[in-house]
Protein backbone atom coordinates (compact mmCIF):
# COMPACT_ATOMS: atom_id res chain seq x y z
CA UNK A 1 0.00 0.00 0.00
CA UNK A 2 1.26 3.48 -0.84
CA UNK A 3 2.47 5.43 2.17
CA UNK A 4 2.70 8.96 3.44
CA UNK A 5 5.80 9.02 5.64
CA UNK A 6 6.52 11.58 8.33
CA UNK A 7 9.82 12.28 9.98
CA UNK A 8 10.82 15.03 12.37
CA UNK A 9 13.77 15.26 14.72
CA UNK A 10 11.37 17.09 17.03
CA UNK A 11 8.42 15.02 18.17
CA UNK A 12 6.14 18.02 18.75
CA UNK A 13 6.46 18.98 15.09
CA UNK A 14 6.10 15.37 13.97
CA UNK A 15 2.75 15.31 15.75
CA UNK A 16 1.56 18.38 13.82
CA UNK A 17 2.46 16.63 10.58
CA UNK A 18 0.88 13.36 11.67
CA UNK A 19 -2.32 15.17 12.70
CA UNK A 20 -2.76 16.72 9.25
CA UNK A 21 -1.21 13.73 7.46
CA UNK A 22 -4.21 11.63 8.51
CA UNK A 23 -6.45 13.77 6.34
CA UNK A 24 -4.18 13.49 3.29
CA UNK A 25 -3.46 9.79 3.65
CA UNK A 26 -7.09 8.76 3.99
CA UNK A 27 -8.17 10.92 1.03
CA UNK A 28 -5.35 9.48 -1.07
CA UNK A 29 -5.88 5.91 0.19
CA UNK A 30 -2.43 5.75 1.66
CA UNK A 31 -1.08 4.38 4.90
CA UNK A 32 0.16 7.04 7.33
CA UNK A 33 3.58 6.08 8.63
CA UNK A 34 6.25 7.79 10.70
CA UNK A 35 9.93 7.13 11.13
CA UNK A 36 11.72 7.25 14.46
CA UNK A 37 15.47 7.38 14.10
CA UNK A 38 18.30 7.46 16.60
CA UNK A 39 18.47 5.77 19.96
CA UNK A 40 16.00 5.20 22.81
CA UNK A 41 13.12 5.72 20.44
CA UNK A 42 10.84 2.82 21.20
CA UNK A 43 9.15 4.54 24.12
CA UNK A 44 7.75 7.24 21.83
CA UNK A 45 5.81 4.90 19.58
CA UNK A 46 2.47 5.07 21.40
CA UNK A 47 2.25 8.82 21.12
CA UNK A 48 2.76 8.60 17.36
CA UNK A 49 -0.08 6.09 17.18
CA UNK A 50 -2.21 8.33 19.39
CA UNK A 51 -1.93 11.21 16.89
CA UNK A 52 -2.87 8.92 14.05
CA UNK A 53 0.18 7.14 12.65
CA UNK A 54 -0.77 3.67 11.43
CA UNK A 55 2.75 2.38 11.19
CA UNK A 56 5.99 3.44 12.89
CA UNK A 57 9.43 2.54 11.61
CA UNK A 58 12.08 2.15 14.25
CA UNK A 59 15.56 2.75 12.93
CA UNK A 60 18.14 2.33 15.64
CA UNK A 61 21.64 2.61 14.35
CA UNK A 62 24.94 3.96 15.73
CA UNK A 63 25.20 6.30 12.73
CA UNK A 64 21.98 8.01 13.82
CA UNK A 65 22.93 8.89 17.39
CA UNK A 66 23.85 12.45 16.38
CA UNK A 67 21.94 14.19 13.63
CA UNK A 68 24.01 14.09 10.46
CA UNK A 69 22.23 14.83 7.22
CA UNK A 70 24.39 12.23 5.52
CA UNK A 71 23.07 9.37 7.64
CA UNK A 72 19.53 10.63 8.23
CA UNK A 73 18.93 11.19 4.52
CA UNK A 74 20.24 7.72 3.74
CA UNK A 75 18.06 6.17 6.46
CA UNK A 76 14.90 7.83 5.10
CA UNK A 77 15.89 6.80 1.60
CA UNK A 78 16.22 3.17 2.62
CA UNK A 79 12.87 3.20 4.41
CA UNK A 80 11.24 4.87 1.42
CA UNK A 81 12.77 2.48 -1.07
CA UNK A 82 11.87 -0.68 0.81
CA UNK A 83 8.28 0.50 1.16
CA UNK A 84 5.87 2.29 -1.09
CA UNK A 85 6.48 5.80 0.18
CA UNK A 86 4.89 8.38 -2.13
CA UNK A 87 4.87 11.44 0.08
CA UNK A 88 7.47 12.43 2.66
CA UNK A 89 6.59 15.24 5.07
CA UNK A 90 9.29 16.88 7.16
CA UNK A 91 9.23 19.98 9.35
CA UNK A 92 10.90 23.07 7.90
CA UNK A 93 13.28 23.39 10.80
CA UNK A 94 16.89 23.99 9.86
CA UNK A 95 17.52 20.24 10.04
CA UNK A 96 14.37 19.32 8.17
CA UNK A 97 15.13 21.86 5.50
CA UNK A 98 18.60 20.50 4.76
CA UNK A 99 17.38 16.92 4.97
CA UNK A 100 14.41 17.24 2.58
CA UNK A 101 16.32 18.22 -0.57
CA UNK A 102 19.03 15.66 0.12
CA UNK A 103 16.54 12.79 0.47
CA UNK A 104 14.64 14.09 -2.56
CA UNK A 105 17.82 14.04 -4.60
CA UNK A 106 18.43 10.40 -3.65
CA UNK A 107 15.00 9.56 -5.06
CA UNK A 108 15.33 11.92 -8.03
CA UNK A 109 12.24 13.53 -6.56
CA UNK A 110 10.85 17.03 -6.41
CA UNK A 111 10.87 18.85 -3.11
CA UNK A 112 9.33 22.05 -1.83
CA UNK A 113 10.69 23.62 1.34
CA UNK A 114 9.16 26.12 3.76
CA UNK A 115 5.58 25.26 2.83
CA UNK A 116 3.13 27.59 4.56
CA UNK A 117 0.17 25.65 3.28
CA UNK A 118 -0.50 22.25 1.76
CA UNK A 119 -3.88 21.46 0.24
CA UNK A 120 -5.38 18.55 -1.53
CA UNK A 121 -6.96 19.47 -4.86
CA UNK A 122 -8.25 16.80 -7.27
CA UNK A 123 -5.99 14.20 -5.75
CA UNK A 124 -2.88 16.39 -5.95
CA UNK A 125 -1.08 18.28 -3.25
CA UNK A 126 -0.74 22.00 -3.96
CA UNK A 127 1.83 23.71 -1.85
CA UNK A 128 2.18 27.40 -1.05
CA UNK A 129 5.38 29.11 0.01
CA UNK A 130 6.74 32.65 0.00
CA UNK A 131 8.65 33.63 -3.11
CA UNK A 132 10.58 36.63 -4.41
CA UNK A 133 11.86 37.59 -1.01
CA UNK A 134 8.41 37.45 0.54
CA UNK A 135 6.83 39.74 -2.05
CA UNK A 136 4.68 36.95 -3.44
CA UNK A 137 3.22 33.59 -2.54
CA UNK A 138 3.90 30.80 -5.02
CA UNK A 139 1.49 27.92 -5.42
CA UNK A 140 3.44 24.90 -6.58
CA UNK A 141 3.11 21.22 -7.20
CA UNK A 142 5.59 18.40 -7.44
CA UNK A 143 5.63 16.35 -10.63
CA UNK A 144 7.57 13.26 -9.52
CA UNK A 145 5.95 10.03 -8.22
CA UNK A 146 7.53 10.66 -4.84
CA UNK A 147 7.07 14.08 -3.27
CA UNK A 148 9.07 15.63 -0.46
CA UNK A 149 7.63 18.62 1.40
CA UNK A 150 9.09 20.46 4.35
CA UNK A 151 6.36 22.29 6.24
CA UNK A 152 6.80 25.38 8.41
CA UNK A 153 6.11 24.70 12.09
CA UNK A 154 2.54 25.55 13.18
CA UNK A 155 1.17 25.35 9.64
CA UNK A 156 -0.98 22.44 10.77
CA UNK A 157 -2.87 22.25 14.02
CA UNK A 158 -2.14 19.54 16.48
CA UNK A 159 -4.96 17.01 16.42
CA UNK A 160 -6.59 15.24 19.34
CA UNK A 161 -4.94 12.16 20.78
CA UNK A 162 -6.84 8.90 20.71
CA UNK A 163 -5.85 5.62 22.23
CA UNK A 164 -4.96 3.72 19.12
CA UNK A 165 -2.41 1.13 18.19
CA UNK A 166 -0.57 0.47 14.99
CA UNK A 167 2.08 -1.53 13.33
CA UNK A 168 5.68 -1.34 14.56
CA UNK A 169 8.33 -2.08 11.96
CA UNK A 170 11.90 -2.43 13.15
CA UNK A 171 14.04 -1.71 10.19
CA UNK A 172 17.59 -2.74 9.49
CA UNK A 173 19.46 0.18 8.08
CA UNK A 174 22.74 -0.20 6.26
CA UNK A 175 24.56 3.01 7.15
CA UNK A 176 28.16 4.10 7.02
CA UNK A 177 29.63 6.26 9.76
CA UNK A 178 28.72 9.92 9.13
CA UNK A 179 31.36 11.93 7.33
CA UNK A 180 30.79 14.96 9.54
CA UNK A 181 31.62 14.92 13.25
CA UNK A 182 29.92 17.10 15.83
CA UNK A 183 32.65 18.39 18.12
CA UNK A 184 30.48 20.40 20.46
CA UNK A 185 27.22 22.26 20.80
CA UNK A 186 27.32 25.71 22.35
CA UNK A 187 23.86 26.36 23.72
CA UNK A 188 22.57 29.75 22.75
CA UNK A 189 22.16 31.99 25.75
CA UNK A 190 19.12 34.06 26.43
CA UNK A 191 15.68 33.29 27.65
CA UNK A 192 13.32 31.23 25.53
CA UNK A 193 10.61 33.22 23.90
CA UNK A 194 7.86 32.07 21.64
CA UNK A 195 6.83 34.90 19.39
CA UNK A 196 4.59 32.66 17.32
CA UNK A 197 2.22 32.36 20.26
CA UNK A 198 2.37 36.01 21.35
CA UNK A 199 -0.98 37.83 21.45
CA UNK A 200 0.58 41.28 21.40
CA UNK A 201 3.92 42.18 19.89
CA UNK A 202 6.10 45.25 20.01
CA UNK A 203 8.72 45.12 17.28
CA UNK A 204 11.73 47.37 17.10
CA UNK A 205 14.09 48.19 14.25
CA UNK A 206 17.00 50.40 13.42
CA UNK A 207 15.19 53.51 14.59
CA UNK A 208 16.47 52.59 18.03
CA UNK A 209 19.80 54.35 18.32
CA UNK A 210 21.54 52.39 21.03
CA UNK A 211 21.04 49.28 23.07
CA UNK A 212 20.56 51.22 26.31
CA UNK A 213 17.44 52.79 24.83
CA UNK A 214 15.72 49.43 24.84
CA UNK A 215 14.30 50.36 28.21
CA UNK A 216 11.86 52.68 26.41
CA UNK A 217 10.58 49.75 24.36
CA UNK A 218 10.53 47.37 27.31
CA UNK A 219 8.36 49.81 29.25
CA UNK A 220 5.84 49.92 26.42
CA UNK A 221 5.88 46.14 26.07
CA UNK A 222 5.23 45.81 29.78
CA UNK A 223 2.31 48.22 29.66
CA UNK A 224 0.81 46.24 26.79
CA UNK A 225 1.64 42.78 28.09
CA UNK A 226 3.56 42.31 24.85
CA UNK A 227 6.53 40.28 23.73
CA UNK A 228 9.36 42.12 22.03
CA UNK A 229 10.44 41.24 18.50
CA UNK A 230 13.06 42.80 16.28
CA UNK A 231 14.25 43.16 12.70
CA UNK A 232 17.16 41.30 11.15
CA UNK A 233 19.79 44.00 11.60
CA UNK A 234 19.15 44.28 15.35
CA UNK A 235 19.52 40.54 15.63
CA UNK A 236 22.33 39.55 13.27
CA UNK A 237 24.27 42.81 12.79
CA UNK A 238 24.01 44.43 16.22
CA UNK A 239 23.27 41.20 18.11
CA UNK A 240 21.06 42.99 20.63
CA UNK A 241 18.57 40.15 20.50
CA UNK A 242 18.67 36.39 20.08
CA UNK A 243 17.24 34.84 16.96
CA UNK A 244 14.18 33.82 18.97
CA UNK A 245 13.07 37.43 18.63
CA UNK A 246 13.74 37.87 14.93
CA UNK A 247 10.53 38.62 13.02
CA UNK A 248 10.33 38.20 9.27
CA UNK A 249 11.30 36.07 6.36
CA UNK A 250 14.40 34.65 8.01
CA UNK A 251 12.81 34.59 11.45
CA UNK A 252 9.39 34.11 12.97
CA UNK A 253 6.08 34.45 11.18
CA UNK A 254 3.78 35.79 13.88
CA UNK A 255 0.03 36.16 14.13
CA UNK A 256 -0.75 38.38 17.13
CA UNK A 257 -3.96 40.34 17.58
CA UNK A 258 -1.86 43.51 17.74
CA UNK A 259 1.63 44.36 16.57
CA UNK A 260 3.27 47.76 16.97
CA UNK A 261 6.26 48.27 14.67
CA UNK A 262 8.56 50.97 15.97
CA UNK A 263 11.44 52.51 14.04
CA UNK A 264 11.06 49.90 11.33
CA UNK A 265 11.09 51.07 7.73
CA UNK A 266 9.01 48.11 6.58
CA UNK A 267 11.10 46.10 4.16
CA UNK A 268 9.33 42.98 2.95
CA UNK A 269 11.97 40.94 4.78
CA UNK A 270 10.28 42.11 8.00
CA UNK A 271 6.64 42.60 7.00
CA UNK A 272 6.26 38.96 5.96
CA UNK A 273 6.55 38.17 9.65
CA UNK A 274 3.59 40.34 10.69
CA UNK A 275 1.31 39.78 7.71
CA UNK A 276 -1.05 37.59 9.72
CA UNK A 277 -1.44 40.07 12.56
CA UNK A 278 -5.01 41.27 13.09
CA UNK A 279 -4.18 44.93 13.73
CA UNK A 280 -0.88 46.52 12.74
CA UNK A 281 0.41 49.84 14.07
CA UNK A 282 3.49 51.73 12.93
CA UNK A 283 5.47 54.45 14.66
CA UNK A 284 8.06 56.00 12.39
CA UNK A 285 9.54 59.45 11.89
CA UNK A 286 9.57 59.08 8.10
CA UNK A 287 6.06 59.50 6.74
CA UNK A 288 7.19 57.87 3.48
CA UNK A 289 8.33 54.68 5.24
CA UNK A 290 6.77 51.60 3.55
CA UNK A 291 5.67 50.31 6.96
CA UNK A 292 2.69 52.69 6.82
CA UNK A 293 1.36 50.85 3.76
CA UNK A 294 1.22 47.73 5.93
CA UNK A 295 -0.49 49.44 8.84
CA UNK A 296 -3.99 49.91 10.12
CA UNK A 297 -2.89 52.79 12.31
CA UNK A 298 0.19 54.92 12.20
CA UNK A 299 1.89 57.74 14.03
CA UNK A 300 4.48 59.84 12.26
CA UNK A 301 6.94 60.93 14.89
CA UNK A 302 10.17 60.32 16.73
CA UNK A 303 9.90 57.11 18.69
CA UNK A 304 11.70 58.70 21.62
CA UNK A 305 8.83 61.18 21.93
CA UNK A 306 5.92 58.95 20.98
CA UNK A 307 6.68 55.74 22.85
CA UNK A 308 6.95 57.20 26.38
CA UNK A 309 3.71 59.14 25.86
CA UNK A 310 1.97 56.02 24.59
CA UNK A 311 3.29 53.99 27.51
CA UNK A 312 1.99 56.55 30.01
CA UNK A 313 -1.40 56.65 28.32
CA UNK A 314 -1.70 52.87 28.35
CA UNK A 315 -0.71 52.68 32.01
CA UNK A 316 -3.43 55.18 32.89
CA UNK A 317 -6.18 53.03 31.36
CA UNK B 1 43.59 23.41 -3.28
CA UNK B 2 40.57 24.46 -5.30
CA UNK B 3 37.47 26.16 -3.94
CA UNK B 4 34.37 26.27 -6.10
CA UNK B 5 31.83 29.00 -5.31
CA UNK B 6 28.33 28.69 -6.74
CA UNK B 7 26.63 31.92 -7.73
CA UNK B 8 23.17 32.64 -9.06
CA UNK B 9 22.21 35.83 -10.79
CA UNK B 10 18.88 37.18 -9.60
CA UNK B 11 16.94 40.43 -10.04
CA UNK B 12 17.57 42.94 -7.28
CA UNK B 13 14.32 42.66 -5.34
CA UNK B 14 14.58 46.23 -4.10
CA UNK B 15 13.26 47.17 -7.55
CA UNK B 16 10.25 44.84 -7.49
CA UNK B 17 6.87 46.40 -8.17
CA UNK B 18 3.47 44.85 -7.57
CA UNK B 19 0.67 45.55 -10.02
CA UNK B 20 -2.69 43.81 -9.69
CA UNK B 21 -0.97 41.42 -7.28
CA UNK B 22 1.53 40.48 -9.99
CA UNK B 23 5.20 40.92 -9.17
CA UNK B 24 6.95 42.93 -11.90
CA UNK B 25 10.70 42.76 -12.19
CA UNK B 26 11.23 44.51 -15.53
CA UNK B 27 14.29 46.65 -15.48
CA UNK B 28 15.49 45.40 -12.08
CA UNK B 29 19.29 45.17 -12.16
CA UNK B 30 20.73 41.67 -11.88
CA UNK B 31 22.88 40.89 -8.88
CA UNK B 32 24.27 37.81 -7.18
CA UNK B 33 22.26 36.50 -4.24
CA UNK B 34 23.16 37.97 -0.87
CA UNK B 35 24.48 34.74 0.62
CA UNK B 36 26.16 33.79 -2.65
CA UNK B 37 28.22 36.93 -2.12
CA UNK B 38 29.00 35.77 1.42
CA UNK B 39 30.21 32.45 -0.03
CA UNK B 40 32.47 34.23 -2.51
CA UNK B 41 33.83 36.55 0.16
CA UNK B 42 34.60 33.57 2.39
CA UNK B 43 36.45 31.78 -0.41
CA UNK B 44 38.55 34.87 -1.06
CA UNK B 45 39.32 35.25 2.66
CA UNK B 46 40.49 31.63 2.81
CA UNK B 47 42.67 32.27 -0.23
CA UNK B 48 44.19 35.31 1.45
CA UNK B 49 45.11 33.23 4.49
CA UNK B 50 46.34 30.03 2.86
CA UNK B 51 48.78 29.83 -0.02
CA UNK B 52 48.14 27.95 -3.22
CA UNK B 53 44.37 28.26 -3.34
CA UNK B 54 42.45 28.76 -6.53
CA UNK B 55 38.90 30.13 -6.36
CA UNK B 56 36.64 29.16 -9.23
CA UNK B 57 33.26 30.86 -9.52
CA UNK B 58 30.55 28.82 -11.20
CA UNK B 59 27.70 31.13 -12.07
CA UNK B 60 24.30 30.61 -13.58
CA UNK B 61 22.31 33.37 -15.22
CA UNK B 62 21.33 35.13 -18.40
CA UNK B 63 23.30 36.91 -21.10
CA UNK B 64 24.17 39.79 -18.74
CA UNK B 65 26.21 37.41 -16.61
CA UNK B 66 29.27 38.03 -18.80
CA UNK B 67 29.37 41.55 -17.37
CA UNK B 68 28.15 40.58 -13.92
CA UNK B 69 30.84 37.97 -13.37
CA UNK B 70 33.49 40.69 -13.49
CA UNK B 71 32.36 41.78 -10.06
CA UNK B 72 33.09 38.31 -8.69
CA UNK B 73 36.46 38.16 -10.43
CA UNK B 74 37.33 41.63 -9.18
CA UNK B 75 36.66 40.58 -5.60
CA UNK B 76 39.13 37.73 -5.94
CA UNK B 77 37.83 34.72 -7.86
CA UNK B 78 40.67 33.47 -10.08
CA UNK B 79 38.54 32.11 -12.86
CA UNK B 80 34.91 31.65 -13.75
CA UNK B 81 32.65 29.19 -15.47
CA UNK B 82 29.43 30.63 -16.81
CA UNK B 83 26.22 28.69 -17.33
CA UNK B 84 24.31 31.05 -19.59
CA UNK B 85 22.90 28.69 -22.21
CA UNK B 86 19.28 29.76 -22.87
CA UNK B 87 18.45 26.08 -22.45
CA UNK B 88 19.18 26.52 -18.72
CA UNK B 89 16.41 29.12 -18.35
CA UNK B 90 13.53 28.36 -15.96
CA UNK B 91 15.47 25.73 -14.04
CA UNK B 92 14.05 24.71 -10.68
CA UNK B 93 16.34 23.84 -7.79
CA UNK B 94 16.69 20.21 -8.87
CA UNK B 95 17.78 21.09 -12.42
CA UNK B 96 20.01 23.87 -11.13
CA UNK B 97 21.77 21.40 -8.83
CA UNK B 98 22.12 18.88 -11.65
CA UNK B 99 23.57 21.50 -13.99
CA UNK B 100 26.00 22.74 -11.33
CA UNK B 101 27.05 19.18 -10.50
CA UNK B 102 27.84 18.43 -14.14
CA UNK B 103 29.78 21.68 -14.48
CA UNK B 104 31.75 21.06 -11.27
CA UNK B 105 32.55 17.50 -12.35
CA UNK B 106 33.78 18.85 -15.66
CA UNK B 107 36.02 21.35 -13.88
CA UNK B 108 37.24 18.54 -11.60
CA UNK B 109 39.76 18.61 -8.76
CA UNK B 110 37.72 20.53 -6.20
CA UNK B 111 38.28 20.33 -2.45
CA UNK B 112 35.68 22.69 -1.09
CA UNK B 113 32.39 23.84 -2.56
CA UNK B 114 30.83 26.96 -1.08
CA UNK B 115 27.21 27.98 -1.62
CA UNK B 116 24.89 30.43 0.08
CA UNK B 117 22.48 28.67 2.45
CA UNK B 118 19.67 29.95 0.26
CA UNK B 119 19.03 32.36 -2.57
CA UNK B 120 17.72 35.84 -1.85
CA UNK B 121 14.73 35.37 -4.13
CA UNK B 122 13.21 32.06 -3.12
CA UNK B 123 15.37 30.94 -0.22
CA UNK B 124 14.46 27.31 -0.73
CA UNK B 125 17.88 26.11 0.46
CA UNK B 126 17.81 23.13 -1.85
CA UNK B 127 20.73 23.60 -4.21
CA UNK B 128 23.45 23.01 -1.60
CA UNK B 129 22.11 19.70 -0.22
CA UNK B 130 21.11 18.44 -3.67
CA UNK B 131 24.53 19.29 -5.08
CA UNK B 132 26.24 17.55 -2.16
CA UNK B 133 24.18 14.43 -2.81
CA UNK B 134 24.90 14.47 -6.55
CA UNK B 135 28.64 14.80 -5.93
CA UNK B 136 28.50 12.34 -3.03
CA UNK B 137 29.92 14.84 -0.55
CA UNK B 138 29.18 15.49 3.10
CA UNK B 139 27.35 18.77 3.65
CA UNK B 140 27.76 21.35 6.37
CA UNK B 141 24.98 23.93 6.25
CA UNK B 142 24.16 27.27 7.96
CA UNK B 143 27.84 28.01 8.58
CA UNK B 144 28.73 31.22 10.39
CA UNK B 145 32.43 30.51 10.90
CA UNK B 146 34.78 28.41 8.80
CA UNK B 147 38.37 27.32 9.39
CA UNK B 148 40.57 25.22 7.17
CA UNK B 149 43.60 23.38 8.44
CA UNK B 150 45.34 20.84 6.27
CA UNK B 151 42.71 18.59 4.80
CA UNK B 152 40.12 19.41 7.43
CA UNK B 153 37.35 21.96 7.75
CA UNK B 154 35.97 23.06 11.06
CA UNK B 155 32.72 24.94 10.91
CA UNK B 156 30.36 26.59 13.36
CA UNK B 157 26.76 26.10 12.31
CA UNK B 158 23.97 28.37 13.43
CA UNK B 159 21.19 26.04 14.49
CA UNK B 160 17.95 27.00 16.24
CA UNK B 161 18.98 26.12 19.77
CA UNK B 162 22.76 26.04 19.58
CA UNK B 163 25.90 26.79 17.68
CA UNK B 164 27.15 23.44 16.49
CA UNK B 165 30.86 22.91 15.88
CA UNK B 166 31.40 20.36 13.13
CA UNK B 167 34.44 18.87 11.46
CA UNK B 168 34.86 17.02 8.20
CA UNK B 169 37.59 16.04 5.80
CA UNK B 170 37.60 17.61 2.39
CA UNK B 171 36.13 17.38 -0.15
CA UNK B 172 33.05 18.83 1.45
CA UNK B 173 30.20 21.17 0.55
CA UNK B 174 29.56 24.09 2.88
CA UNK B 175 26.61 26.48 2.78
CA UNK B 176 27.18 29.80 4.49
CA UNK B 177 24.88 32.01 6.55
CA UNK B 178 24.61 35.73 6.06
CA UNK B 179 26.49 36.54 9.26
CA UNK B 180 29.70 34.71 8.25
CA UNK B 181 31.24 37.89 6.83
CA UNK B 182 30.62 41.30 5.34
CA UNK B 183 31.32 40.99 1.63
CA UNK B 184 33.67 43.62 0.23
CA UNK B 185 32.68 45.78 -2.69
CA UNK B 186 34.46 45.37 -6.00
CA UNK B 187 36.71 48.30 -6.87
CA UNK B 188 36.38 49.80 -10.31
CA UNK B 189 40.06 49.27 -11.11
CA UNK B 190 39.72 45.60 -10.21
CA UNK B 191 36.59 45.25 -12.33
CA UNK B 192 38.53 46.67 -15.29
CA UNK B 193 41.38 44.22 -14.68
CA UNK B 194 38.95 41.31 -14.17
CA UNK B 195 38.46 41.13 -17.93
CA UNK B 196 41.85 39.45 -18.16
CA UNK B 197 40.97 36.53 -15.91
CA UNK B 198 39.96 33.26 -17.61
CA UNK B 199 36.23 32.85 -18.16
CA UNK B 200 34.78 29.71 -19.73
CA UNK B 201 31.25 29.03 -20.82
CA UNK B 202 29.61 25.61 -20.63
CA UNK B 203 26.56 24.95 -22.78
CA UNK B 204 24.01 22.23 -21.99
CA UNK B 205 25.61 20.04 -24.67
CA UNK B 206 29.06 20.48 -23.06
CA UNK B 207 27.60 19.02 -19.89
CA UNK B 208 25.87 16.14 -21.63
CA UNK B 209 22.45 17.59 -20.90
CA UNK B 210 19.84 17.23 -23.63
CA UNK B 211 17.28 19.95 -24.22
CA UNK B 212 14.71 17.75 -22.42
CA UNK B 213 16.87 17.52 -19.31
CA UNK B 214 18.04 21.12 -19.02
CA UNK B 215 16.17 24.16 -17.73
CA UNK B 216 12.40 24.37 -17.67
CA UNK B 217 11.91 21.06 -19.44
CA UNK B 218 13.83 19.11 -16.82
CA UNK B 219 12.03 20.49 -13.78
CA UNK B 220 10.42 18.30 -11.14
CA UNK B 221 8.23 21.03 -9.70
CA UNK B 222 5.70 23.33 -11.31
CA UNK B 223 4.67 26.83 -10.32
CA UNK B 224 0.89 27.18 -10.61
CA UNK B 225 0.71 30.83 -9.61
CA UNK B 226 2.92 33.47 -8.07
CA UNK B 227 1.00 36.43 -6.69
CA UNK B 228 1.43 39.03 -3.99
CA UNK B 229 -0.84 38.23 -1.05
CA UNK B 230 -3.87 40.43 -0.65
CA UNK B 231 -3.39 42.98 2.09
CA UNK B 232 -6.26 45.07 3.27
CA UNK B 233 -5.12 47.49 5.94
CA UNK B 234 -6.88 50.61 7.18
CA UNK B 235 -4.03 53.12 6.66
CA UNK B 236 -5.20 55.57 9.30
CA UNK B 237 -2.34 57.91 10.14
CA UNK B 238 -2.76 60.20 13.14
CA UNK B 239 -1.13 63.60 12.89
CA UNK B 240 -0.88 66.76 14.93
CA UNK B 241 -0.13 67.32 18.61
CA UNK B 242 1.56 64.16 19.92
CA UNK B 243 -0.59 63.98 23.04
CA UNK B 244 -3.76 63.97 20.92
CA UNK B 245 -2.23 61.59 18.45
CA UNK B 246 -1.39 59.06 21.16
CA UNK B 247 -4.85 59.43 22.64
CA UNK B 248 -6.46 58.86 19.23
CA UNK B 249 -4.39 55.74 18.70
CA UNK B 250 -5.27 54.30 22.09
CA UNK B 251 -8.96 55.02 21.47
CA UNK B 252 -8.80 53.30 18.09
CA UNK B 253 -7.05 50.26 19.55
CA UNK B 254 -9.59 50.07 22.36
CA UNK B 255 -12.41 50.10 19.81
CA UNK B 256 -10.69 47.32 17.89
CA UNK B 257 -10.66 45.31 21.10
CA UNK B 258 -6.95 44.55 20.89
CA UNK B 259 -5.87 46.10 24.18
CA UNK B 260 -6.03 44.45 27.58
CA UNK B 261 -5.27 40.87 28.38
Amino acid sequence: MAELLIFSERDDLAFELVSKGREFSSALHMKLSAALLGEKIEGKVDEYFAYGAQKVYLGENPALVDFSTDSYAEALYQIGKQNEVKILLLPSTKRGKELGPRVAQKFGAGCITDATGVELKDGNLTISRYSLGGNAVAMQMIKTPLQVITVMPKTFELGAKESKQGEIAKINLDLKAPRTRIIERQQKVGEKVNLEDAEVLVCIGRGLEKKEDLQVIENLAKALGAEIGCTKSLCTDYQWFSEDRLVGLSGKKTGPRLVISIGISGQIQYTVGIRDARITVAINKDNQAPIFAMSDYGIVGNLYDVVPLLTEKLKSL
Amino acid sequence: MNIVVCLKQIPDLVYIRIKDRKPILDGAPLIFGEMDRNALEEAVRIKEKIEGIKVIAVAMGGAKLKEGIKGALAIGADEAVLLTDPLFANSDTAVTAKTLAKAIEKIGGFDLILCGEGSTDNYSGQVGPRLAELLNLPQITYVRKLEISGNKVRAVRNMEESFEVVEAEMPVLVTVANEINQPRLALLKDILKAGRKPVKEFKAADLGLSSDEAGGKGTVTEVLSNLAPEQARKHVVFEGDLKDVVENLVNALTKEGVLGR
